[in-house]
């Protein structure tokens, strides 16, 4: 139980800090509110998102479409409601299993043999080393695009960046008195690496992946966009962007109105993360945007 | 410094030759053969069988790796699935277009954020400081297609001050720059936001430094200390930054220029993706991949050369 009583008063200081943080609790609040829709989008959602009226199309904004309607008279306002689940259902799952893997690649990097690292970390350099967007457009050229192409494509990204940051920490954590006195005293690699190691890696790690949550939602929208991410009819921001953008001079609302969810839901992850970056860990190094 | 240089240089040409592989083992892993795939429903025997010789996909697979390795390496990246072109010459064709947008945006990025960096650090602790980190990290943080279809909006289509499709007339400079305005701007803002905070941060850094204080102490104005001494020294970082800040632009770049209908590398490469024309898309993908590892690599280099602490990394 004493995991419990670490964890406890840090969270304690982290939500007093985000108190005292104006920009942090405006993303806090944003992100429950997309949070919020995503849960209850069938309840939320005052329409059907997918289904067709063609004799309301382009309908414009009034009490009974909100946000109008699109080129195939669907509710606009609906559609962005249920992309709220396609997109936070994306960034969670991706960015969750990506900082697992990643977790346990780089405690493999870090507390395994050397040569094991060596590749390992060569890996990680050949991944990095290319441009994102790039890599992302070759994997959906072989396996087609969808849903689990995205995800895919998303984690392969993100693993280098988590195994990383682990990995440096897992070297210099090993040479911290504390782990020096365990290993003296004969504990097992594995008493080190899941009492000591782990707890300590997990906070920075959980911090670079909320501010990493953003990015994964701008990346699903814009391939989406492209036509090569989220298929429709299955709502998406970035394909609902799509469809405004063919009717940009008919319905210019359309645009407006699909960009403005990825302008909110973008600030709020980042103001939050960083918020919780201040609060927790101030010295850790915003990554360069790739 | 030699030992770095080929330490580095290899460690590139590693990487290069990695991801080459892995792109070519992707290819085997797709259910279904290539052929089929990239020639769609339509495929008659007849069309398969004839790209099928031609990308050499008849051949024992150790003949197929070597010759792809032995073509790629003399600047042959296969030919276009569909119009049978070269697929380097139809990247070369367009790349200027998106290496000029890369340009324009990173000079846009630099000379707004580094000025924005300053005026927080002249003003820092004041509202307007805060107000500028609230700005730089909205900056950093909103998709750069969102920028690009608002301001195609609210420039090309509800004022008309700027074209909204293209590249511009060929040979026509004011027509060219005019084009490139909107889509500069649009991949440039994350960096604005981002390159704004990094200056800071180092300025912040060298404000304390002992020179700084001796220029206070002869009275110098904050601006005139803040431009001429700290400058100097927090630009380094950034500029060692806007290497890897290139990755970036080139990514953003892709869904800008659709946007934009903007002739380039990222919509030869989205068109290419949507017809599964597997010869065009690698061959750009690794064209663009060996482009950004020269940059970097280079960036490295030259780091290295000016501060000697990043060599004595790799002598250990």
């Amino acid at each position: 139980m004493s995991t419990v009583a670490e964890i406890n008063p840090r969270r304690r200081t982290a939500l007093a800090a985000l108190r005292r943080d104006p920009m942090g609790l405006l993303g806090a609040i944003l992100v429950a509110g997309f949070v919020t829709m995503a849960i209850f989008a069938p309840l939320l959602a005052p329409y059907d998102p997918i289904k067709i009226d063609v004799a309301h199309k382009f309908a414009p904004a009034d009490f009974a479409h909100w946000a109008g309607t699109d080129q195939l008279g669907r509710d606009i306002l609906s559609r962005i409601i249920w992309g709220a689940r396609t997109a936070l259902g994306i960034a969670l799952t991706a960015t969750g299993l990506a900082g697992v893997i990643g977790l346990l690649l780089g405690l493999v990097a870090g507390y395994g043999p050397r040569w094991l690292d060596g590749i390992l970390v060569l890996l990680f350099d050949s991944v990095s080393s290319l441009p994102m967007v790039m890599f992302a457009l070759a994997v959906i050229t072989v396996l087609g695009p969808g849903t689990s192409t995205l995800l895919l494509v998303i984690i392969i990204i993100s693993i280098p960046g988590y195994a990383r940051l682990i990995r440096a920490q897992t070297l210099t954590l090993q040479q911290a008195d504390f782990i020096q006195a365990e290993r003296t005293i004969g504990a097992s690699p594995a008493r080190i690496i899941l009492r000591h190691l782990l707890p300590n890696v997990v906070g920075p790690l959980v911090i670079v992946l909320s501010m990493d949550v953003p990015v994964v939602i701008m990346l699903e929208a814009g391939l989406s966009y492209l036509n090569l991410g989220v298929r429709p009819p299955t709502p998406s921001w970035g394909n609902i962007l799509y469809d405004g953008y063919t009717s940009l001079r008919q319905a210019p609302g359309m645009v407006i109105a699909a960009g403005l969810p990825l302008v909110l839901a973008t600030l709020g992850f980042t103001f939050l993360g960083e918020g919780l970056r201040d609060a927790l860990d101030p010295k850790l190094q915003l990554r360069v945007p790739k | 410094m030699l030992t770095y240089t080929i330490k580095r240089i290899g460690l590139a040409v590693l990487i290069l030759f990695l991801v080459m592989l892995a792109m070519y083992a992707m290819v085997f892993v797709v259910p279904g053969d290539p052929a089929a795939v990239a020639l769609g429903p339509r495929a008659t025997p007849a069309l398969k069988a004839e790209l099928i010789t031609r990308m050499g996909l008849d051949q024992p697979l150790y003949a197929q790796v070597w010759n792809f390795f032995r073509n790629a390496a003399t600047g042959d990246l296969g030919f276009d699935v569909w119009s049978k072109r070269p697929v380097l010459s139809m990247i070369l064709e367009v790349f200027p277009n998106t290496l000029i947008l890369g340009a324009v945006a990173l000079g846009v990025a630099l000379v707004l954020g580094v000025s924005l960096g300053c005026l927080s650090v002249i003003w820092r602790g004041s509202l307007i400081d805060r107000v500028l980190a609230i700005l730089s990290v909205s900056m950093i943080s909103v998709p750069s297609f969102v920028i690009a279809i608002y301001g195609l909006l609210i420039f090309s289509v509800w004022l008309g001050w700027l074209p909204a499709i293209g590249a511009g007339e060929k040979g026509d400079l004011g027509s060219q720059a005019r084009a490139v305005i909107l889509p500069a701007f649009a991949v440039g803002i994350s960096w604005v936001g981002y390159l704004a905070r990094l200056v800071r941060a180092s300025m912040l850094e060298v404000m304390g430094a002992n020179h700084i204080r001796t220029a206070r102490a002869f009275g110098l104005p904050e601006g005139r200390i803040v431009a001429r001494y700290a400058l100097r020294i927090a630009i380094i970082p950034t500029i060692a930054i806007l290497a890897v800040g290139f990755g970036s632009i080139l990514s953003s770049a892709v869904f800008v220029e659709t946007v934009f209908s903007r002739p380039g590398i990222g919509s030869l490469i989205t068109q290419a993706v949507a017809k599964r024309n597997y010869p065009l898309v690698m061959g750009t993908v690794l064209f663009m991949t060996a482009f950004y590892l020269v940059v970097v690599t280079a960036a490295d280099l030259l780091i290295a050369r000016l501060d000697p602490r990043v060599r004595d990394v790799y002598r250990s």
